[in-house]
C-alpha cells in the first residue's frame, strides 16, 4: 500500500478565511484535536506565513511567537510546520525565532519562477537540523518544464520535498497529473500538491496528484482556507483510504477535529461563491477575494471586473496593494462614462 | 569642463546600467569598468562602448589608484565589506549600491547635501529609494505609529545578487525608513513577480496614522515626488494619498529609462539614478578644488 503524507494547513491557510484573526484558544483547540487524530504535520501561522502580518495582507490577531508556542504546546506527537516566503520573512527576524520555538518543518515558498530566493532560507533550516520543503506558489503560471527547473533548484538547496500550490484554484485534474508526473520523474525527492477549491476540484485535483505519484497532499478541516478553501482534509483521508493509500490518520478522530474546527474556528463553512469561481477562472490567488470584495464595495465597482483585471495583470500573492490601483482605475473609467 | 573620473566595481545588471547612464553625464566619465570575468555580458557591453575594462576586481583600483576619484560599488553586500577598507585607504569617494549597511544612507531628494562630506554613502535599496521620500513626508506631517512599504518588481529585473540578498534588502530598507521617517515601527516587503510581459516596478507606502492630515499630504506628496523626478524621470504617483480601511496608502510606479534592461526594470533605474545624482553633486562641488591641480 502506498503512503501519503498529509500536511494539515487549517491553522495557516484558514487564517486567510478570517482575515488572519485566529486566536490562541482556537489554535490550541484544533492543534490538540489534529494531534489526537495522528495528523503527521500541522502548519500554523498568518495566511502568508511567518512575518507576513501587515497592512498589505492583513494583520494577525496574535504574534507569530504566540501562535508557535501555542501550537507547539498542543502538538505532542505531530510535527509543527510553518510557511515562509522570503521577501516577507527574514532569517534573523523570523526563521530563527520559529526554530527556537520548536518548529520541526519549514515550508519555504516562492512564486513559481523564483526558487532561487529560497536558497538561504532552506540552507538555514537544514543547518539547524530541521526539515525543509520547497513550495512553488501560483504554479499554474509556469510551464511544467519551468516547474521542473525551479523544483530542481530547490532540491539542490537541500529541500526534502517540493510542493506545488494551486494558489488560484484554477487547475483541472489533467493539468495537475501532467505537472506532478513530470516532477516525480525529474526529482529525487517527494512531490506534493496543495489544492484550492475555487472550481470545485479540490479533492479531484488532489486525487489526480496522488495518482500521478505525489506523496504529500495538503488539506484543511472543512476546507478552511483562502477563497473557497482547500482540499477538505477529512474527505481527503476518506477518499485516499478508499483508494488504498495509507495516511496513518485516524478517520473518526479526523472527523472529530473537523467538527471542532467548524464549531470553534470557522465563521462560515467554505463554499464556492461567485467570486471564488471568478478567481479560479481568472487565475487570481484565492486570498485576494476578501480584500477585492471589501475594496470594490467601498468604491462601488464590480468585484468581478476587478478580479478579471487582476488576472489580466497576472498578480501574485503579496501584490494586494494592486487591488487599490485597479479599483481606482475602474472608478475613473466609470466616472468618464 | 573637466569631468570627474569614476570607476564601476561590478559588471552585473546594475553596474552595466550605471555605465550607460554615466556615458550621458555632463559631469562624470567612467575611466574603468571592473568585473571578474572578461567574458561576462556586462564586460562585453562595456568593451563595445569603448570603455576600459578590467577583470581584476578591487585589485584594479589598488594597482592604479589614480584612475578615478569616485568608485561605485555594484557588487554585493559581502564584497563591499571587503572593498571598503581598501578604498578608504586610497581616499576614494565611495557610492555603495549594495545593502551592506556600512555607509551613510543617502536618498538624494532628502539628504544629498549632507552626504557631500561623507566618504562612503550607501544607496540603501531600490524599494528604499522609491518609498523613503514618501515615508519621510508621512513621518514629518502626520502622527504616525507604523509605516509599511511594499515593492513588487519583475522577476527578470532581479539579478542573482538581488535574489540572494533578499534578507539584506528587507533589513536595509527598514533601517532607511526608520531613519528618514522618524517612525520606529516599520516593515518592508518585496515581491518578485513572474508576470509576462514583465510588470513595472510598483511601490506602495502604507501607514497607520492617528487623525490623518490629508491636506498636508495632498500638498507635500506631489512636491516630494517632483524632487525625485528631477533625477528619476520615470517616478510617478499612481495612487495619491488616500485612506482605505484605516490604512493611509499611496502608490508610485517607477519606469526605467530602458538603458541596459528594459523599461520595466524601474527598480534598477531608480537606485542607479540616485547614485548618479549623488556622484554628480560631488563632481559639481569638487569643481573648484580640482581646478588648481592642473588636471
Amino acid at each position: 500500500m502506498k503512503r501519503i503524507l498529509i500536511h494539515d494547513v487549517t491553522l495557516r491557510d484558514g487564517n486567510h478565511a478570517i482575515s488572519h484573526k485566529m486566536t490562541a484558544v482556537q489554535i490550541a483547540a484544533y492543534a490538540a484535536a489534529a494531534d489526537a487524530a495522528g495528523v503527521p504535520v500541522v502548519e500554523v501561522g498568518h495566511g502568508n506565513g511567518l512575518g507576513a502580518s501587515s497592512l498589505q495582507v492583513g494583520e494577525s490577531a496574535i504574534s507569530d511567537e504566540l501562535m508557535l508556542k501555542t501550537a507547539r504546546m498542543n502538538l505532542p506527537d505531530s510535527k509543527l510546520a510553518i510557511h515562509v516566503i522570503p521577501g516577507f520573512a527574514t532569517i534573523n527576524k523570523d526563521l530563527k525565532l520559529a526554530i527556537d520555538n520548536g518548529v520541526d518543518v519549514v515550508r519555504v515558498a516562492s512564486h513559481c519562477t523564483e526558487a532561487d530566493i529560497t536558497q538561504r532560507h532552506i540552507n538555514y533550516v537544514r543547518d539547524r537540523g530541521k526539515e525543509a520543503y520547497g513550495v512553488l506558489m501560483m504554479s499554474h503560471m509556469a510551464s511544467k518544464e519551468t516547474l521542473v527547473e525551479e523544483s530542481q533548484k530547490m532540491e539542490s538547496y537541500g529541500a526534502e520535498g517540493v510542493i506545488i500550490f494551486d494558489s488560484a484554484g484554477t487547475y483541472l485534474p489533467g493539468q495537475v497529473s501532467e505537472r506532478v508526473r513530470e516532477l516525480v520523474a525529474s526529482l529525487n525527492i517527494p512531490v506534493g500538491f496543495h489544492a484550492h477549491n475555487n472550481l470545485g476540484l479540490g479533492i479531484a485535483n488532489s486525487m489526480a496528484a496522488a495518482e500521478a505519484g505525489a506523496s504529500i497532499i495538503d488539506g484543511s478541516a472543512r476546507g478552511f482556507g483562502a477563497g473557497s478553501g482547500n482540499a477538505q482534509i477529512e474527505v481527503l483521508i476518506a477518499v485516499l483510504e478508499k483508494m488504498d493509500y495509507q495516511t496513518g490518520v485516524d478517520f473518526y478522530r479526523m472527523l472529530d477535529a473537523a467538527d471542532l474546527a467548524e464549531r470553534d474556528l470557522l465563521k462560515e463553512i467554505p463554499r464556492i461563491k461567485s467570486l471564488s469561481i471568478v478567481s479560479g477562472l481568472s487565475g487570481v490567488f484565492s486570498g485576494f477575494i476578501k480584500p477585492v470584495e471589501r475594496i470594490s464595495r467601498e468604491f462601488n465597482v464590480d468585484a468581478r471586473d476587478v478580479l478579471f483585471e487582476l488576472g489580466r495583470r497576472q498578480v501574485v500573492a503579496g501584490q494586494e496593494d494592486i487591488i487599490i490601483d485597479v479599483v481606482s482605475k475602474l472608478c475613473a473609467t466609470k466616472d468618464e462614462r | 569642463m573637466k569631468k570627474t573620473r569614476v570607476a564601476i566595481l561590478g559588471s552585473g545588471n546594475i553596474g552595466t546600467d550605471l555605465l550607460i547612464k554615466i556615458l550621458r553625464s555632463q559631469y562624470l566619465e567612467c575611466s574603468l569598468f571592473i568585473g571578474r570575468h572578461l567574458n561576462s555580458p556586462g564586460m562585453n557591453k562595456a568593451g563595445s562602448l569603448g570603455v576600459r575594462i578590467s577583470d581584476l576586481s578591487i585589485e584594479a583600483i589598488e594597482r592604479e589608484p589614480d584612475c578615478c576619484q569616485v568608485v561605485f560599488d555594484a557588487t554585493s553586500a559581502l564584497d563591499h565589506r571587503k572593498h571598503w577598507p581598501v578604498l578608504k585607504k586610497l581616499n576614494k569617494r565611495v557610492i555603495d549600491l549594495t545593502p551592506s549597511g556600512i555607509g551613510e544612507m543617502c536618498v538624494p531628494a532628502l539628504n544629498i547635501e549632507h552626504c557631500l562630506d561623507i566618504e562612503n554613502v550607501n544607496m540603501i535599496t531600490c524599494g528604499g529609494q522609491a518609498s523613503i521620500p514618501l515615508a519621510s513626508v508621512i513621518g514629518n506631517t502626520q502622527d504616525v505609529e507604523y509605516i509599511e512599504v511594499v515593492s513588487t518588481i519583475a522577476s527578470r529585473s532581479a539579478g542573482p545578487a538581488t535574489r540572494i540578498n533578499l534578507d539584506e534588502y528587507v533589513e536595509s530598507t527598514e533601517k532607511g525608513i526608520r531613519k528618514f521617517s522618524g517612525c520606529s515601527n516599520v516593515k518592508a516587503i518585496l515581491t518578485l513577480s513572474p508576470a509576462q510581459p514583465p510588470i513595472d516596478m510598483q511601490t506602495t507606502v502604507f501607514a497607520k496614522v492617528t487623525r490623518p492630515d490629508m491636506q498636508a499630504l495632498k500638498e507635500e506628496i506631489p512636491k516630494m515626488a517632483g524632487r525625485v523626478q528631477h533625477y528619476v524621470p520615470g517616478y510617478s504617483i499612481i495612487v495619491p494619498p488616500m485612506v482605505e480601511s484605516d490604512r493611509l496608502v499611496t502608490m508610485v510606479r517607477v519606469r526605467g529609462l530602458g538603458d541596459y534592461l528594459p523599461k520595466y526594470a524601474g527598480n534598477m533605474d531608480i537606485i542607479n539614478c540616485a547614485a548618479i545624482a549623488m556622484a554628480e553633486e560631488y563632481a559639481k562641488a569638487g569643481e573648484g578644488e580640482r581646478g588648481g591641480d592642473g588636471r
